[in-house]
């Protein structure tokens, strides 16, 4: 389904991706895990064509993600982000529904409020929470409504964006299980970036972990815990000691 | 110092100048075909002629009457060292109509518009709002900055229009309440003196500096660095910016149509 070859980006002198490659099927959920600051964000905003890669390839389908019709290749992904990204300016519904008030998905105000307050319920959120305002909303109900938005448009491949940061332990269960629900309801390709365990063993089918630029180990989450390899076992064991230099 | 460091030095400063120049010129042009270029959002440009049109009005309004009553005792104190206190209705008019309505006007908008624009924009890409747009397959410039220059273009020259007239109607209520002019004739003489070309400058400029404030706020705030640092230097230099660009193009474009 997605596929990165020897993708490289560097910003100046600093070279985030250096040459990663990797695959992930369709109908998957892949984990990508790493440190922070070592491109896991960069790579996802590649595929999505929001950064440019400097070298390499990026298929989706087969077909090269930078050629073709972006706006159809755009309408095929749903992307739940770190901050969750609602538009200020605009109450839930018309966040949840945004895809659907406007462009080739364009469909009656009404018809496009129904779904948002349906996809508000699917993410566990009453209907009257549809009309206030992003500002009025806690951080949990804004990573719900992120959500919601995600999977409005029903598209074929979500990604998420440390879907858990910033929230309590109890609340990152509940996004966790969702998003782990809504994939797997959906039959979606799902992605996520994230350094938090806990959200790696409820939503992934298989894992990633980028270090250095490049995938240092991939393979299915039952192996993770015993895969041998010395950074990932330094990274999900939470040690300050190992390959993976800490700095202090 | 070494002369050759001091050389390389502005060697840099023009180099970046030039940068500076270019991308906002390429920023511009792709702004301005945006607007011709489908899709619409008409709801966007319906909330930014409100914005920047309606709710300007009162700035505008205050800004213009002030400088329009100060203008008339300045004249008035001013001409009576040489016996010229009657031109205090056609300096007035024509002070207010050919420079300093179009310009205030402007420098109100680029303090209220510009940095209202640039802050908003500049936040909206640190919280990630503007990927999430293209994420959501809708164009930033197509939906963000498309419909606040047109919006701009259009009320900018009509705020410019209310400008003048409230600071002519400032300048009359200073000569007949307190400088004992007649009301009729203070109208006359305003209405004779002034001519089309005062009043198609006034709004050209106007027009100019509209586009300006609003370009110089939606480029500063598209981009904008991160955190909050990143919002309040883009707020910064838009406002800066579009100041600067405002008093120059008012001297080119006094030179275009007044110069003789």
């Amino acid at each position: 389904m997605i596929r990165m070859d020897n993708v490289r980006k560097a910003f100046g002198e600093n070279e985030v991706l250096r040459g990663m490659s990797l695959h992930i099927p369709k109908g998957s959920s892949m984990v990508i895990i790493g440190g922070s600051g070592t491109g896991k964000s960069v790579a996802l905003k590649c595929i999505l064509g929001l950064i440019q890669q400097d070298s390499g390839q990026i298929l989706v389908d087969g077909k090269d993600a930078a050629s073709g019709d972006r706006d159809a290749f755009l309408a095929r992904f749903g992307m739940l982000f770190q901050g969750g990204a609602l538009f200020d300016s605009l109450p839930v519904w018309q966040n949840v529904a945004f895809r659907l008030l406007r462009g080739s998905l364009k469909r009656p105000q009404e018809e496009a409020r129904a779904i948002a307050i349906d996809k508000l319920r699917r993410v566990g959120l009453k209907s009257k929470v549809a009309d206030l305002f992003p500002a009025e909303l806690s951080g949990g109900m804004q990573k719900r409504v992120g959500l919601a938005r995600a999977i409005a448009a029903e598209p074929e491949i979500i990604f998420f964006d440390e879907p858990t940061t910033g929230l309590d332990p109890i609340m990152s269960g509940v996004i966790n299980d969702l998003i782990r629900e809504i994939v797997v309801e959906m039959g979606a390709t799902a992605m996520t970036i994230t350094h938090d365990m806990s959200s790696v063993r409820a939503i992934a089918d298989n894992v990633a972990m980028l270090h250095d630029g490049v995938i240092q180990w991939t393979g299915p989450v039952g192996e993770m815990d015993s895969s041998g390899d010395p950074y990932l076992e330094q990274f999900i064991h939470g040690r300050a000691e190992g390959p993976i230099e800490a700095v202090r | 110092m070494n002369p050759l460091i001091l050389l390389e030095k502005l060697g840099r400063a023009v180099l970046n100048v030039l940068a500076l120049v270019g991308r906002m010129s390429i920023f511009t042009a792709r702004a301005i075909s945006h607007i011709f270029r489908p899709p619409y959002y008409p709801r966007e440009l319906f909330n930014a002629l409100v914005a920047i049109g309606w709710l300007s009005l009162p700035v505008v309004g205050l800004t213009a009457i002030f400088t329009g009553g100060a203008l008339a005792l300045q004249i008035y104190s001013g001409g009576a060292r040489f016996n010229a206190e009657a031109v205090v209705p056609q300096i007035v008019a024509i002070g207010m109509v050919r420079e300093l309505g179009p310009v205030l006007v402007g420098l109100m908008i680029a303090a209220r518009v510009t940095s209202s624009i640039a802050a908003e924009i500049a936040t909206m890409k640190v919280t990630e709002q503007i990927d999430a747009l293209v994420t959501l397959s809708t164009n930033p410039m197509k939906y963000l900055v498309a419909p606040r220059i047109l919006a701009a273009l259009i009320t900018v020259p009509l705020l410019v229009a209310v400008g003048d007239i409230i600071g002519i109607g400032g300048g009359y209520v200073v000569a007949v309440k307190n400088l004992g002019f007649n009301s009729a004739a203070y109208l006359q003489n305003t209405v004779d003196f002034l001519e089309a070309r005062d009043v198609i400058s006034s709004l050209v400029k106007g027009a100019a500096f509209g586009v300006i404030a609003a370009m110089m706020g939606c480029y500063y705030g598209m981009q904008s660095g991160r955190g909050a640092q990143g919002v309040g230097n883009a707020t910064k230099d838009s406002v800066e910016a579009a100041a600067i660009l405002i008093l120059a193009a008012n001297f080119v474009l006094t030179g275009v149509f007044f110069s003789i």
